[in-house]
């Protein structure tokens, strides 16, 4: 599609509400920020940023990671690159660079999805590019934080992330706003590109204010024994969260993994699924997500579309009410579209059993310290094939979630 | 070390305990006999503290403390310890954490005391495993077990620790029943005391309980020689053995 083309679908969809979620007016937020300039390394950040930064994730030494990259509003102030077969840049430089990669964009999702894709493609943007070229094992991870320092504002980010045939890239992104930062609007469209016999991961931290409405649009396509393993938490405030991840495997033998932690404090509202196609032979999928709730409420959605035999697919959805306010609503749909496929769901919700507590009291600990290690059990999701210290990061950032301070 | 006076229970609106005496002594350990549904686990459970079990009259002294109000966690931390007949899955506690927190509360104790702890139990392979979590009859005794050994409290009492438990297995629960009730001591020198329910009574073959007592409807009757009472039991029936307290 040329790029009239594209701009002239987003126009027609600017007013086009989400599928799911409240919606919201767009003019309320402004899309102009200052400038940001260059640094040398994240340790260059001032102190507020550099802290918001480390709490979704990033590395400010970067030593054990391959590459990193830094978005201020709309300004990228790092990309580096620390290994040879991989490439980490903006995304407006990498158009520049590489004419093949219009083709990527837009692919997996389309523009007039809604109003928020919509303004990623009209409104000013940026977002990162970042590749694993064809057999390039890229152990440590790659960092990529995503930050809004200016309250009232709308941030639109395009990411595309490709790894190549037999590649292996790790990644680990952060969103986060500055703490003086209340109210704001982001939006993230990513793509992945997980090729024959590659595999991505992608463990994504959000950290957000009270004020805050995020809306990220993201899609995966998976080829043939392909992987592609997301883990997304979120367990700080936010004031209204929706996002449907959805992952097309369409090799043979493709596998995706969804896993999803949520805690929603009173005044948050979380609206989060996740959704895979199975559309080749031996394509296997599993969703797993974990709810909390302390008086918000959370929509906790899975969705997995069986389209051909022989494939595998479970969905697990638990969630854990803490409070007499907040709701969990679980909705998990299964869809067999031909007979011979192997899917199942369960789903739970309620608050701690009382006896549990009781029993942890009987061994001498106090109700806040029975219910905190229950609630970390609870969280404590096994993840099958992430790097040591990417789960340690994933570890840090559900344990530092505001219960901490409360129960822990 | 424990005394309890006119005790009378609630659960719900169901009477399970009336104007129950009892008392047992530092050193010394205590069987309780009585038929299914009699009070048996409510007494213990009265004991721990366990919400449910409203205490409507009478009062339970510990150590010569008055402890009929305090909560279940101040009453362990003050030393008293159950197994329990039936524990609840927990979700995501894993017995490791379990025993590391039993451990953490006395301080001190190190990650080796645990190990040795799961070891004397045979339960190497579910030390990673969610509370309880499809565990077995006998694995659950073990597990609750081995928690108290980590806990390793004064008063410690025991819900059925025979029960569905194979016949090599029993040396093991006994063997850790008489490390806790410190049995290699002369009854003079212990600091612990137990309180064990049991039916058939097999576990009193390895470990020596002093008296027992039977209860029946929510009574305490007898206070006796546990052998000569299971006897009684086992040739009249629950109703025969406290006949003979019902004419005094
Ligand atoms: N939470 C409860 N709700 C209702 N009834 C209860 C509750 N707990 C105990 N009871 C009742 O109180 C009575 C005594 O129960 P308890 O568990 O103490 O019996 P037990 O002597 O331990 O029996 P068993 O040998 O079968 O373990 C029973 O009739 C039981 O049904
Ligand atoms: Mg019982």
């Amino acid at each position: 599609m040329s790029e009239t083309e594209l701009k002239e679908q987003a126009k027609k969809a600017e007013k086009k509400p989400s599928a799911l979620g409240i919606d919201i007016d767009l003019n309320a937020y402004s899309v102009k920020a200052e400038k940001h300039e260059k640094i040398d390394g994240l340790n260059a950040l001032p102190g507020d940023m550099k802290k918001r930064s480390e709490s979704v994730g990033m590395d400010a030494d970067e030593t054990c990671r391959a590459g990193s990259y830094f978005q201020i509003d709309h300004s990228v102030i790092q990309s580096a690159v620390c290994q040879s077969g991989l490439e980490v840049m903006s995304i407006s430089n990498a158009l520049k660079e590489h004419d093949w990669l219009e083709d990527y964009r837009w692919n997996m999702i389309k523009v007039d999805t809604d109003k928020y894709t919509a303004q990623a493609e009209l409104k000013e943007s940026e977002g990162y590019f970042i590749r694993a070229l064809p057999g390039a094992k890229v152990e440590f991870p790659v960092q990529a934080c995503l930050y809004m320092s200016r309250d009232g504002m709308a941030q639109n980010v395009h990411n595309i992330v490709i790894a190549e045939e037999g590649a292996e890239l790790h990644m680990i992104t952060g969103c986060t706003t500055g703490s003086a930062v209340m109210s704001g609007l982001h939006v993230g469209v990513s793509e992945f590109y997980v090729k024959k016999n590659a595999q991505i991961t992608f463990t994504m931290i959000h950290n957000w204010s009270e004020e805050m409405i995020v809306r990220p649009r993201s899609a995966a396509l998976v080829e043939e024994n392909g992987l592609f393993l997301s883990n997304y938490i979120c367990m700080k405030p936010v004031k209204n969260l929706q996002t449907y991840p959805t992952a097309y495997c369409v090799g043979e033998n493709a596998i995706v993994r969804f896993n999803t932690i949520l805690f929603a404090h009173e005044g948050s509202t979380m609206d989060v699924g996740s959704r895979v196609y199975l559309k080749a032979r031996g394509s296997r999928a599993e969703v797993i997500s974990r709810a909390l709730t302390d008086g918000g409420d959370i929509f906790a959605r899975g969705h997995l579309i069986g389209e051909v035999p022989e494939i595998k697919a479970h969905l697990e959805c638990r969630g854990l009410m803490l409070s007499e306010k907040g709701t969990i609503h679980a909705v998990p749909e299964l869809e067999g579209r031909v007979p011979n496929v192997d899917m199942s769901h369960e789903a739970a919700v309620g608050k701690i059993a009382e006896e549990e507590i009781h029993y942890l009291m009987a061994r001498g600990l106090s109700s806040d310290e029975a219910t905190a290690a229950i609630v970390r059990g609870f969280l404590d999701v096994e993840i099958k094939g992430l790097p040591a210290n990417l789960e340690r990061e994933m570890k840090r950032a559900i344990r530092a979630g505001d219960m901490n301070e409360r129960l822990m | 070390m424990l005394e309890i006076h006119d005790l009378t229970v609630m659960v719900q609106n169901r009477r399970v305990l009336q104007n129950v005496e009892m008392h047992v002594s530092n050193g010394e350990t205590v069987a309780l006999f009585g038929p299914n549904g009699s009070g048996k686990t409510s007494l213990l459970s009265t004991i721990m503290g366990v919400p449910g079990y409203r205490v409507e009259r009478g009062n339970i002294i510990f150590k010569g403390e008055d402890i009929t109000g305090l909560a279940i966690d101040e009453r362990a931390r003050l030393g008293i310890g159950m197994a329990f007949q039936r524990p609840p899955v927990v979700r995501g506690v894993k017995l490791m954490d379990m025993m590391r927190i039993c451990m953490d509360r006395r301080g001190g104790a190190g990650e080796i005391d645990v190990r040795r702890c799961i070891e004397k139990l045979n339960l190497g392979e579910f030390q990673d495993r969610d509370i309880n979590l499809g565990f077995s009859g006998g694995e659950i005794k073990r597990s609750e077990l081995v928690q108290l050994l980590a806990q390793d409290p004064d008063f410690v009492m025991f819900d059925e620790p025979d029960s569905g438990v194979d016949l090599v297995s029993i040396h093991l629960v006994a063997k850790v029943i008489n490390e806790l009730l410190e049995k290699e001591k002369s009854a003079g020198r212990r600091t612990k005391a137990g309180l064990i329910i049991s039916h058939a009574g097999h576990i009193l073959d390895y470990v020596n309980a002093d008296r027992a007592y039977v209860i029946m409807g929510g009574n305490l009757y007898c206070s006796g020689n546990p052998r000569d009472l299971l006897e009684d039991i086992k040739v009249k029936g629950y109703e025969g053995c406290i006949s003979c307290q019902r004419q005094n």
